[in-house]
């Protein structure tokens, strides 16, 4: 516990540290940009972002994309509570009691709330990073590659059990990421592997950015202006620092159900297909469950507001708990967070403790930087936020497409790659069209190498026999785990029709 | 087109790709090579047979009318969608293309000056601003700060002053 909070300590005062504060703050306030502009999430932020970053050493790099990450969190709640739609899909719940609030009138209780609740879900999942992050990677240590396979096996199969979406297209999604990732040089054999009609460029490989770049920045733009068809309306929101700090004291009113539901979401957050989203959804429900008066969930109770924001914020802190101790992202925006870090010439995993102390604790303690800074930018600058909302989407769009072709070809400075990224954008907007889920291809994307090297260790070492993923006993708890939640959507199935044919033929359709 | 159409049509494609995605791995080894494990070939083939598997799992749920997706009758793509999306993709990649040709930042300013007064509509200052605010500003932040050159093509000596500046 000493040896935390010493390490812990050094970490503040890395973040404190000129650049990196610079960057906190610079990022804090990008984060908050992206999450309040409908459409755009942490996500996007950081996949278009992530080339810039190459202009300072990683440790500053990935603070600025972690404090991105948390400046969304906070900032998805500011377009859902003026403009009554979700600024990311992690807020989306944020709107079922924001959205009556502002039409009452109230906005700024309902805009003081989010930035409160993010704090305090903020503030108790960093708690729980903090004391879980050190003992989950000394654990992981010991891991092999046959460990290490069943544990990505683990990750994909979330996306099947939890995800939600329809299971042969996600499964597709998943396959499609992981042989994008083949493409190039072998990495055992350095045979070029899938170089299609001989073009000298797939020899290089896919970079994951141009992947997730493609779809979180080309992709995401056409979807959105699909969506809004360019028009977005705000609601007049008045503040004055009086009011805030009077809306803050409300928050004895939402501290009890914030607080259960942030450590919730702490935990549906390190799981790689639930994340941000559902966590906020099950705190919602959670608070209207232990509310007194749960017939005014809908209708403008501020708990509404502040349960889904802090399960969110708590969430983005958890997905980053399986990126920095086992190697496995927790969310998309960790998958991207976790390719800069192998860009950035880090090998993501336990060693990454022991070796690279000052990058782990330096992001730790910029968390706890970040958290506090968001709280403030936010109450501070909600209105010029409010105002920013009113950019045209004319505007918006062409410069997120420029930031995207730029960003595609900074990493490898090849025009091949910004053409695939540009085909992956429209593509991946058509699949999604037909309810193809796409974040599970950038996390294939990002794992394939890793999970392909360590599967075939694992065989070379067995010769060849795939038994050995069931003889050790942590790979093989994983792949049962994996198994039965493979398995969950096949129940839930039968259960359904039994269900149905007790009820009775009139009810069954 | 609508939906059910465009899912059967969109399942088709993708498992053609599929299949073209096994004969191109199969021309590696895909098999067990002793002392060195399993073929470079064999990883992304069993992947894409995967991926053949779940397209043809998407078709049969096309034809049994299991996926929404399946019984949805509606457009895939709205008129006003094709116009909206059709201009940005467009746009997009007149300026890859352009970028081939007369380099990345003169193709910007006319990608900026088309979306922003053709589209957009907004006034002269707007537009004339951006069109030459953006690209200095992705100038100083990619060349000069980052050192990553961006493609100029024929513009290339028109840059030539502004090396020297930077370099000298």
């Amino acid at each position: 516990m000493g040896d935390i909070l010493g390490l812990l300590g050094s970490g503040l005062l890395q973040a404190l540290e000129p650049l990196n504060f610079a960057m906190i703050i610079i990022g804090v306030v990008l984060g908050l940009l992206v999450g309040a502009m409908p459409g755009l999430g942490s996500v996007n932020g950081v996949a278009i972002l992530l080339p810039i970053t190459f202009l300072v050493p990683p440790t500053a790099a990935i603070i600025f994309l972690a404090a991105i990450y948390y400046g969304a969190m906070y900032g998805g709640a500011i377009s859902s509570i003026t403009l009554g739609i979700p600024g990311a899909s992690t807020a989306v719940a944020t709107v079922f009691d924001g959205r009556p609030l502002a039409q009452k009138g109230k906005a700024d209780k309902a805009l003081t709330a989010a930035a409160v609740a993010s704090f305090i879900g903020g503030t108790i999942s960093i708690v729980l990073f903090t004391l879980f992050a050190p003992p989950l990677a000394e654990f992981a240590l010991k891991f092999g590659p046959a460990e290490e396979f069943a544990l990505m096996v683990l990750a994909f199969a979330t996306f099947i059990g939890l995800g939600g979406d329809d299971i042969p297209k996600t499964i597709f999604s998943i396959l499609i990421g992981l042989v994008l990732a083949t493409i190039g040089l072998d990495i055992i054999s350095g045979q070029p592997r899938l170089v299609f009609f001989d073009v000298t460029g797939f020899l290089r490989g896919i970079n994951f950015l141009v992947l997730a770049i493609g779809i979180y920045g080309i992709g995401e733009m056409l979807w959105t202006l699909e969506q809004t068809k360019g028009e977005v309306t705000v609601h007049n929101v008045k503040l004055s620092m009086k009011e805030i700090f009077k809306d803050i004291k409300d928050v004895k009113e939402y501290i009890g159900t914030t607080s259960l539901g942030s450590a919730l979401g702490y935990f549906v957050g390190t799981l790689p297909a639930a994340g941000a989203t559902p966590a906020s959804l099950m705190s919602y429900g959670l608070a209207k469950t232990f509310s007194k008066d749960p017939d005014s969930f809908g209708k403008g109770n501020v708990s509404g507001v502040a349960a889904p924001e802090a399960a969110n914020n708590a969430a983005s802190t958890g997905s980053m708990l399986p990126m920095i101790t086992l190697g496995i992202p927790g969310s998309p925006t960790t998958a991207i967070l976790l390719g800069g870090m192998i860009i950035w010439g880090l090998r993501p995993g336990p060693l990454l403790f022991t070796e690279h102390p000052e990058f782990v604790w330096g992001l730790i303690g910029s968390l706890y930087i970040a958290n506090l800074m968001t709280l403030i930018i936010n109450l501070l600058f909600i209105p010029l936020f409010v105002k920013i909302l009113t950019l045209p989407f004319t505007i918006l769009a062409p410069t997120i497409y420029i930031l995207c072709v730029v960003g595609g070809y900074a990493p490898t400075q090849s025009m091949h790659d910004v053409w695939l990224m540009f085909l992956f954008g429209v593509m991946g907007y058509l699949l999604r069209k037909l309810n193809y889920p796409v974040a599970p291809a950038v996390l294939a994307i990002v794992l394939g190498p890793l999970a392909e090297r360590s599967l075939r260790q694992s065989l070379l070492a067995s010769q060849g026999d795939p038994m050995v993923f069931l003889e050790r006993p942590i790979s093989l708890i994983c792949i049962l785990i994996a198994v039965a939640l493979v398995l969950v959507p096949v129940f839930q199935k039968i259960r359904r029709r039994q269900k149905a044919a007790a009820d009775g033929p009139e009810q069954a359709d | 087109m609508s939906v059910r159409t465009a899912e059967l049509v969109m399942a088709i494609f993708l498992a053609l790709c599929s299949v073209g995605l096994m004969v191109k791995s199969a021309e590696l080894n895909i098999g067990w090579v002793p002392e060195r494990g399993p073929g470079s070939g064999a990883w992304p083939f069993w992947l894409s047979a995967g991926m053949l598997l779940c397209c043809l799992a998407t078709l049969y749920r096309w034809f049994r009318g299991i996926t929404p997706e399946s019984r949805n009758t509606s457009l895939y793509m709205t008129s006003d969608t094709v116009v909206i999306v059709g201009i940005s993709a467009g746009a997009i990649l007149f300026l890859l293309a352009a970028t081939h040709w007369i380099g990345l930042y003169a193709s910007l300013v006319l990608f900026l000056l088309f979306y922003l007064k053709f589209i957009g509509r907004h006034s002269w200052l707007v537009t004339i601003a951006l069109t030459i605010g953006i690209p200095i500003f992705i100038f100083c932040l990619f060349e000069w700060a980052l050192k990553i050159p961006l493609p100029k093509a024929i513009t290339e000596p028109l840059f030539y002053p502004i090396y020297d500046l930077m370099y000298s």
